[in-house]
């Protein structure tokens, strides 16, 4: 067996293989803050909870409907968009002309009714999602184990944001979403209804939470916490790659979750703090985040 | 002015009283340094207009430093209670550092991700006892002459830290330097156009408020004799900022009152309803945000304000 530094060269890929599956959830994660926050100038801090809806829904419907694999991962993210958008209408709206600050406070304490009320309804303990039978088993490569699922995850994580970057970035619909973020009153007065693009929007970011959540079930446990510290975690990515950037959401995101399998690798104490060191790094030399514009 | 002067009088007779009213002093205390807590958190929120939302880093940090001195290293109280509150001042520079470097929402995100820093920091280092945090802190006696081991003298000494604070804040308000953050608060830009080096305010501002957070952190160590994780979970950061929220951002007593509620909240609702304080808690964030951002006595002495 070849070794790099003493390690096994089949660790060292298995672990940037896991880097990169946590990559891919960061940066769909992060992709749907951007959005979010580009359009309506909120930081979503309920982002983990509705990641942690979404494996719920899948769990959930699988368990009390039997709902499959496949239909949650489209049945899932439709449900908790629909969640997203009776948010938006019943409190986010109130806020647009306040100081964003009040959109954090007020997302921040709908994440602790989402994840107390999880917590209560399900308990603590996680719970396990079957892997799909088509997705089970691995693949030798010859010179590692590659398990089929971890790859479709990341496929998938690719296909999405791709094509939500394809989206915003070359379709007329998202040259609409754009203008909005220049100029919301002179797009109104263009005669585009704005209110209906921004909740939009936001049901969009949340049903991309919950689609990572339903990819995510049958890799970790399913619990209330699952999205907690994740969300932090997805902050710092998004303040590394600068707010607002959609590219740099997804570059970064996937970056740092291989970062991150590597720093296991070789220094296993510090794995959980070395997106936060490269944050404070990024803060120092380069304030407005590596892809972002002051 | 008058009925406020009243008021402070009859919350320092109420407050001089606990022992004799049969409340139970460990809550009054619980609740003592929480309100400490955050005032010294509204002096960054409510003057220096900056939403931190990772200041469990720096109550959590200093309780984690005085419960280790004492109990594994043998300190004595106030030794170990001021090595506790250096370690927090420099906790807080080092955050602070990076964090003034952004505004608004930025400024939130980046104290909460160096604030989980410091939580991972404490789940792991050798000396934090992990999981369990560290127990059994001892109490000791101030200054070698007066034991604290008793509930009503550990009570009076928080108490008098408490006022001193409370007075501290109220001159640090006041004062010009008060004026000068209260300015940049309003309007960075003139404060900058009058040539005032905002950036140095803003950062005094921060060590300060994580030093008076790291004195509550190093009391609260005290008082219940012991530091766990949850001192400097992100929870902790958000329960400060809903006493602050509550009770009133930008006012004088509003943290003191927020802090009152939400302890009590927590210790007498929890018998009732079990769990679901974390739902009941965002809900009161969520109706806060929505219905009052002036806060209790924020909107207790608005009208008078207008007037």
């Amino acid at each position: 067996m070849t070794e790099i530094f003493g390690i096994p060269v089949a660790v060292i890929l298995g672990q940037l293989m896991l880097g990169l599956v946590n990559g891919s959830f960061y940066a769909m994660l992060s992709l749907g803050l951007a959005v979010i926050f580009g359009l309506m100038g909120i930081v979503n801090f309920a982002h983990g909870a509705f990641y942690a809806l979404g494996a719920f829904a899948a769990l959930l419907g699988l368990q009390w409907l039997g709902i499959n694999y496949w239909a949650a991962l489209v049945l899932a993210p439709l449900a908790v968009g629909l969640i997203g958008v009776v948010v938006e209408r019943l409190f986010l709206r109130h806020l647009y002309k306040l100081d964003p600050l009040y959109g954090l406070l007020m997302t921040f304490g709908l994440a602790l009714v989402i994840e107390g009320s999880l917590h209560q309804f399900f308990g603590a303990s996680g719970q396990s999602y079957p892997v799909p039978a088509a997705l089970s088993g691995a693949v030798n490569l010859g010179f590692m184990i590659l398990p089929i699922y971890r790859a479709w995850v990341i496929a998938v994580s690719v296909v999405v944001c791709f094509s939500t970057w394809f989206v915003i970035e070359r379709t007329r619909l998202g040259a609409t979403l754009r203008a909005a973020t220049e100029n919301a009153p002179l797009l109104q007065a263009f005669g585009v209804n704005v209110p209906l693009l921004v909740v939009a929007t936001y049901g969009g970011g949340v049903a991309l939470a919950a689609l990572a959540g339903v990819l995510s079930a049958p890799v970790i446990l399913v619990s209330s916490q699952m999205g907690n510290s994740l969300v932090i975690v997805v902050f710092a990515v998004v303040v590394i790659g600068g707010m607002g950037s959609i590219l740099g959401a997804v570059v970064s995101g996937l970056t740092l979750g291989v970062v991150e399998g590597f720093t296991k690798v070789i220094y296993p104490e510090a794995s959980n703090i070395v997106v936060f060191v490269i944050m404070a790094l990024v803060l120092i030399l380069r304030p407005a985040g590596l892809f972002g514009k002051e | 002015m008058r009925s406020a002067r009243v008021f402070y009088g009859l919350a320092l007779l109420f407050a001089l009283c606990v022992p004799l009213l049969g409340i139970y002093p460990v809550f009054m205390m619980r609740l003592l340094c929480f309100a400490m807590f955050a005032c010294a958190y509204n002096l960054l929120l409510g003057f220096g207009g900056m939403l931190s939302f990772g200041h469990a880093a720096f109550f959590g940090s200093s309780a984690y430093a005085t419960a280790w001195l004492a109990s594994a290293h043998g300190w004595g109280t106030a030794p170990a209670m001021l090595a506790g509150i250096t370690s927090s001042a420099l906790i807080g520079l080092l955050v602070g550092v990076i964090a003034i470097r952004r505004r608004g929402i930025y400024f939130a995100m980046i104290t909460l991700a160096l604030s989980q820093l410091i939580y991972f920091v404490c789940l792991e280092a050798p000396f934090t006892g992990g999981e369990n945090g560290l127990q059994g802190v001892p109490r000791g006696s101030l200054f070698g002459l007066l034991p604290l081991k008793s509930d009503v003298a550990m009570y009076y000494l928080v108490l008098a830290a408490f006022l001193a604070q409370f007075a501290f804040i109220r001159r640090v308000v006041q004062s010009p330097f008060g004026q000068v953050l209260k300015a940049i608060r309003e309007n960075e830009f003139r404060a900058v156009s009058l040539g005032y080096d905002i950036n140095r305010y803003r950062l005094v501002a921060f060590v300060l408020s994580a030093t008076l957070a790291g004195l509550a952190g190093s009391l609260k160590a005290l008082v219940l004799g012991f530091a766990t994780l949850s001192d400097v979970q992100q929870a902790t950061s958000g329960e400060v900022i809903l006493m602050t929220l509550l009770g009133g951002t930008g006012t004088l007593f509003g943290p003191v009152i927020g802090a009152a509620i939400v302890v009590t909240l927590q210790e007498y609702l929890s018998d009732i309803v079990g769990g679901w304080v974390t739902v009941i808690i965002g809900a009161v964030f969520i109706a806060c945000v929505l219905a009052f951002r002036r806060g209790i006595v924020g909107e207790l002495t608005a009208p008078r304000r207008q007037r």
